[in-house]
């Protein structure tokens, strides 16, 4: 069938018209439009011949894509619990009543929309807001919403705003291994070459590296499984999409140390036998985009990516950069790889795992990106240096991203086994109540556990450590968690689509003053439930913030209970008001609290 | 993973289900093989004719002591595995409610009342009552389609239109949209509504819905209620027949 010519015709073409670069051809037509109208996605899907409803069903699925007009600046709050800390909601309602504007409505001219989104990653920079999903700026004021104010209004692009408000520090703290003194650009792949494939990884499987992302798989065994898995074509991926709340180690890696990140996925090419990488790079760090493909650019005619790395005849490997656009649930490994190919991302039945099924259905590594760093750092100083380091079941270091009520927030890195109450000490915490752990999907840990060791075998990490002081109100952080897990769930599972709604309307409802402990009950039955039958780790981890705060700080949830017994979720009082209306009464006998 | 257990999955076998044996094929869910022997383990999402979806999660059963989806976890020798039992069916009752509140599910008032899987399986379960808060959703109906009637308050997202679509008619007329609790069915037509699209009423897609959210015109109570499929006998006691 011929097909008139249509709008995008020439982006589409750029990506080959492959209906796998779904989710990228969208974003950068967005990028151009600001969204996604009825006939961009017509367009869209006559041009890579997928069905409509296809092409409808995946923008709707990515929370960056909007198939409503948003305005010429979409101003898009971080709502990590550490931005509301540092006073967040007050600066959005504060930016709204400026704009005159509506919650999540755009202006009537169309020049303006403010709304929130999942944490930027800047938490140790905040209050963090990102403009038209590309623009970032950091340590939000009253002072800087005032001015923001008058810069949209007087049209100002983002560009053209104060460079001072998109300035991203590293803040490394304490840097050991990862964030120490780097290998020089090669020098990783040379030893790597020098061991021969079978060698690297037999190297690697003794340094016990087990993957940084948080679900700690022995990267060695992965890369076995995948090197073994039968195939003309293998694939690297770099999981870059790191959604976790409260975690921004990744942000500072690819900022600072994008070589040794890259030189772990080549080593990786190496031993799996794949000759492309690709790398998933959160949608919240598109800023950092061009300068991660100036990096790849130079490391080709370093002659350390392309074809005959390194003068290795028949060693291919070239990095390619994916950017997503807004799902927590797409830092699962099933469920990137799906957002890869242009789909919904939703995780995958498994098995097959992607080591045998990966990307376009070929064997795939997927490695998170600090795992690709200790990678490299193996490579040149060998798996029995790295194995010396840290605990017998987990070995090497660890970045925490330290953020919250700390002096000095930033990235630490410390061995494994390190104790939790020594990092408190080092960034400079007092009177501590609490520290998150890995992040909502972590482990809330009390006063009387800051004894405990970070590592596999006792608190295990993706990164993220947030602290928090007595003058926090645990219930309110736990709500923060429960609305990020309900805002993110992709809805594919019964058990996690519903479960992280209820647990939302119940802990509202315990906010409202109107909860009980049959309120906390029901939580807690929620808990259990989908601790056990949801798809994925999603929904399996959306109840740890709420488990973990009842059992250990349940004061907090009892001050927002008006009885310790059955209370309704309703003001029986306020409901009475319309009969009172229509009967003329407002005496003591028509209230029920006067009733005599 | 290890490499012993796909060599398990790919050739036949045996594993126990509720204490006893049941005989697998090569490649066989532990829901496939049950069904195929006459078993009956709660599903929505599955369909015989259908591959795993694993969405609904009601099949969930423990394996080995382990929780999985029958549906979507490869049967293999020496398994045992828990079906029936107080845990799993209370299990699977607080989905069930989950399901009847997300949506608007009002039995007296539907003409799929006794035809209808999800109220079938809630009977079975002993579900009396929603437990929880009701959603009310605002959702559409879609009556554009001469012979077909498209009710999205009563839609599971079991997504068995999709997969006949797609499978089976060769149309894709359905989709799954949006995300978290706002995830919906969208029709593929250019103004999304149902007599634009290509689906037709002799489609596998128009004849799949387990519950009142795609209906045919005209006969609705062709057979009066009292004498459907699941008024006479239960879910439970009706095991799909599945091709050898």
């Amino acid at each position: 069938m011929n097909r008139l010519p249509g709008p995008f015709d020439a982006l589409l073409t750029r990506h080959g018209n492959a209906p796998h670069r779904l989710v990228q051809i969208l974003r950068e037509i967005q990028a151009q439009q600001s969204w996604l109208s009825p006939d961009t996605l017509s367009a869209v899907a006559s041009g890579l011949g997928l069905p409509l409803a296809h092409v409808e069903g995946v923008a709707g699925f990515y929370r960056f894509f909007c198939g409503q007009p948003v305005g010429q600046y979409r101003v898009l709050f971080s709502d990590n619990v550490t931005d509301r800390m540092g006073g967040s909601e007050e600066m959005m309602r504060h930016l709204r009543h400026l704009l005159k504007l509506e919650p999540n409505k755009m202006r009537a001219d169309g020049r303006v929309s403010v709304s929130s989104t999942s944490c930027t990653g800047l938490c140790d920079q905040g209050p963090a807001a990102l403009i038209n999903h590309h623009h970032i700026v950091t340590r939000l004021t009253p002072g800087r919403i005032e001015h923001m104010a008058a810069l949209i209004e007087r049209q100002v692009p983002p560009s053209e705003w104060p460079a001072e408000w998109s300035r991203v520090d590293d803040q490394i703290r304490l840097a050991n291994v990862k964030l120490g003194t780097q290998p020089a650009p090669g020098a990783g792949i040379a030893a790597a070459l020098a061991r021969g494939p079978q060698g690297m990884l037999d190297d690697l499987k003794r340094s016990k590296l087990r993957g940084r992302g948080g679900a700690g798989y022995a990267t060695g065994t992965k890369w076995q499984l995948c090197r073994n898995a039968r195939s003309a074509t293998h694939y690297v991926v770099c999981n870059a999409d790191e959604g976790e709340p409260g975690t921004f180690k990744d942000r500072v890696l690819l900022t600072s140390y994008a070589d040794t990140v890259f030189e772990g996925m080549t080593i990786a090419g190496f031993v799996v036998g794949a000759r492309k990488g690709l790398v998933y790079l959160r949608g919240e760090y598109r800023y950092l985009l061009d300068a991660l493909q100036a990096v790849i650019e130079r490391r080709r005619s370093q002659g350390l990516l392309g074809t005959s790395i390194q003068g290795q005849v028949g060693f291919d490997f070239d990095i390619e950069i994916h950017v997503g656009a807004g799902a927590y649930v797409c830092g699962e490994e099933s469920a990137l790889i799906e957002s890869l190919e242009g789909k919904r991302g939703t995780p995958r039945i498994r098995p097959p795992f992607p080591v045998e099924r990966g990307y376009l259905n070929e064997p795939t590594t997927v490695n998170n990106v600090e795992t690709f760093c200790a990678v490299t750092h193996i490579a040149v100083h060998t798996g029995a240096w790295w194995a010396s380091i840290g605990t017998p079941q987990s070995t090497g270091t660890k970045i925490h991203s330290v953020s919250g009520d700390c002096e000095r927030p930033g990235l630490y890195e410390y061995p494994f086994g390190t104790r939790i109450g020594r990092i408190l000490e080092d960034c400079g915490a007092r009177d501590t109540q609490a520290v998150q752990v890995g992040g909502p999907s972590g482990v809330c840990i009390s006063a009387m556990e800051f004894g405990r060791r970070i590592g596999f075998e006792d608190v295990p990490t993706a990164g993220a450590f947030m602290v928090f002081d007595r003058t926090r109100d645990m219930f309110e952080v736990a709500l923060n968690f429960a609305q990020f897990f309900a805002h993110e769930s992709c809805g594919f599972c019964t058990p996690c689509r519903v479960g992280t709604e209820l647990v939302v309307r119940r802990m509202d409802k315990l906010k409202r003053g109107y909860g009980s402990s049959e309120d906390v009950q029901v939580l807690y039955e929620l808990d259990k439930l989908m601790h056990g039958s949801t798809h994925c780790g999603l929904g399996a981890a959306a109840c740890n913030p709420l488990r973990d705060t009842i059992a250990k700080f349940r004061p907090a949830y009892e001050q927002h209970m008006k009885s310790l017994h059955f209370a309704p979720g309703f003001d029986m009082d306020a409901e009475l008001s319309q009969a009172r209306l229509a009967t003329g009464r407002d005496d003591s006998g028509a209230h029920l609290e006067t009733l005599a | 993973m290890s490499t012993n257990d796909r060599i398990d999955a790919l050739s036949p076998g045996t594993f126990m289900l509720d204490g006893e044996e049941i005989d697998f094929g090569p490649g066989e869910s532990i829901l496939e093989a049950a069904t195929r022997t006459g078993h009956y383990i709660p599903h929505l999402c599955w369909h015989p004719e259908f591959g795993a979806k694993g969405s609904c999660r009601l099949c969930t059963v423990r394996i080995n002591g382990r929780i999985g989806a029958a549906c979507t976890v490869q049967a293999a020798s020496g398994q045992e595995v828990q079906n029936n039992t107080d845990e799993l069916n209370a299990l699977r009752k607080t989905l069930l409610q989950m399901i009847f509140i997300e949506g608007n599910h009002f039995c007296p008032s539907c003409e799929k009342s006794g035809n209808c899987r999800l109220q079938a399986t809630a009977y079975d379960i002993g579900m009396e009552g929603p437990h929880f808060e009701e959603f009310y959703p605002e959702r559409r109906v879609d009556a554009s389609h001469p012979d077909l009637l498209l009710d999205l308050n009563r839609c599971i997202l079991c997504s068995l239109c999709v997969r006949a679509s797609h499978d089976v008619d060769r149309k894709d007329v359905f989709a799954i949209g949006g995300h978290g609790i706002h995830t919906h069915l969208l029709i593929n037509s250019p103004n999304g509504l149902m007599a634009d699209s290509a689906l037709q009423a002799s489609d596998r897609a128009a004849n799949v819905c387990p519950v009142g959210a795609i209906l045919h015109k005209r006969v609705g109570f062709a057979t009066p209620i009292g004498k459907r499929k699941f008024d006479t006998l239960a879910v439970s006691e009706q095991v799909e027949e599945t091709k050898p």
